[in-house]
């Protein structure tokens, strides 16, 4: 992934099935200061398109879904 | 007012409940106001501490029990009951139990799990359902 984006926390859901990467990113959101830069780690499928929709919905900026072997890196920045 | 997803359970099995506690969560998540009508076996199943022994699931894959019940435990799938927990701390979720299942059960608000917040009736469900944007039967 680029390394310009700071990220602040990261959590690991992989082995987590859908919903609960999407319920540990909400989680994780609520505990971080505005401006924060927030990454969940999925393994699930239904991620890709959960993820996004939530943070549109919750208004916060998403920076992308970066993928690795086995797994997805989804980023976002809690903007209020 | 926000959007409004209303969720009537009538089944104990633990798929359908499963189905159920994941549809809330979704729906809780993207800011919907979530209220769970819980009625017949839907109610029994949240009898106090039942989920933690209910192995049930529907009559027509009751074949499959078994492997489901396996497959959830090794893959550490949270339980229905910590799905509706989760959803209720994320978004706005009530559940109400259903009185005609109450008298007809013998049941006191107090036999069943915390999560049950009040005792309703059907026509204040259906009155407030009727302003959803989505009702499910399961």
């Amino acid at each position: 992934m680029s390394t310009d984006i700071t990220i602040n926390k990261e959590i690991d859901a992989r082995g987590s099935f859908c919903p609960g990467p999407l319920m540990e990113l909400i989680r994780g959101i609520k505990v971080l200061p505005v401006g924060g830069v927030l990454a969940v780690l999925s393994g699930d499928p239904g991620s890709a398109k959960d993820i996004p929709a939530w943070i549109q919905k919750a208004k916060h900026e998403y920076l992308g879904a970066f993928p690795e072997q086995g797994y997805t890196r989804f980023v976002v920045r809690k903007a209020h | 007012m926000s959007e409004r997803m209303s969720i009537i359970v009538f089944s104990g099995t633990v798929d359908k409940l499963m189905a159920a506690s994941i549809l809330a969560t979704g729906g809780a998540a993207m800011g919907l106001e979530v209220e769970v009508f819980l009625t017949t076996w839907g109610l029994e199943a949240f009898r106090k501490d039942g989920y933690k022994t209910n192995a049930r699931i529907s009559k027509d894959y009751e074949d499959y029990a078994p492997i489901m019940m396996e497959q959830m435990k090794a893959k550490k799938v949270p339980s229905w009951m910590d799905n509706f927990k989760s959803a209720q701390e994320i978004g706005d979720v009530k559940v109400y139990a259903c009185s005609m299942t109450m008298e007809l059960f013998d049941m006191k608000l107090t036999d069943l799990e915390p999560i049950v917040e009040d005792v309703t009736g059907v026509a204040s469900f259906v009155e407030r359902a009727k302003d959803s944007k989505t009702t499910l039967f399961i």
